[in-house]
């Protein structure tokens, strides 16, 4: 289980090979990458985040993937900070030994990490224009199905 | 006791956190925001719906009747939006 809140860019393919690396239970892995859409004019979209708040939030939502799904390994990483349209954001990968909990468990991490971790999405087109993002109801609807 | 501000509720207050010591009649979060509205009119204007508004206590989230009872860090935010 590894959580990373980071200003910089990474890397998808060795994040993956790196989280199989060395458990030959591991019999699939499921990744998710999100990018900065570029809707309208958007040229950047800044992150802002609760240092402290965000590690422990993501922390506790992959701690209870792993508690609903029987998981090898996992990471979350988030970026903060300014980032350009088309830019990687988000990146959240699970290892099972069977498709369907790496499936089902990257899901749920995505689902949690949108409605429970403090980031904030501010969009700034080219003319300069900020605005801040507007939660979802979509996004409340996609957490609570994993209700139990 | 510390209170953080995040997005658009830290840019209408004009700060990102501070120190405050309400008055012993303020026992919960609602109580705080009822009182934080009372100091300026940026606060008013801030938390003028309070159904915009999320809290945290000591960095867990935490309802509007949460006690503030040996709280250290409140922080007030609106609905996240990462991911």
């Amino acid at each position: 289980m590894t959580v990373r809140v980071q200003e910089a860019d990474f890397d998808p393919g060795a994040e993956l090979e790196s989280l199989a690396a060395g458990d030959k239970e591991i019999g699939a892995v499921v990744s998710f990458t999100g990018l900065v859409r570029g809707t309208g004019d958007v040229s950047t979209m800044t992150l802002e985040h609760y240092p402290g708040m965000t590690e422990k939030a993501l922390e506790a939502i992959e701690a209870e993937a792993h508690e609903r799904w029987p998981l090898q390994a996992s990471l979350v990483i988030h970026r903060v900070g300014p980032l350009p349209a088309g830019a990687r954001i988000v990146f959240v990968a699970t290892a099972s030994r069977h498709r369907r909990a790496a499936f089902e468990a990257a899901e749920f991490l995505m689902d949690f990490l949108k409605t429970r971790a403090p980031f904030w999405k501010k969009e700034v087109t080219a003319d300069g224009t900020e605005e801040w993002v507007d939660a979802r109801e979509t996004d409340n609807a996609a957490a609570e199905r994993w209700a139990r | 006791m510390r209170v953080l501000y995040f997005a658009w509720l830290r840019e209408r207050i004009g700060m990102g956190s501070e120190e405050i010591s309400p008055p012993d009649n303020v026992t919960t979060v609602a109580d705080l925001i009822a009182w934080l509205k009372t100091r300026e009119a940026r606060y008013e204007a801030a938390f003028g719906d309070v159904t915009a508004i999320r809290v945290a206590l000591d960095q867990e989230q935490a309802d509007f009747d949460a006690p503030l009872t040996g709280v250290r860090e409140v922080a007030l935010f609106p609905p996240v939006t990462g991911g």
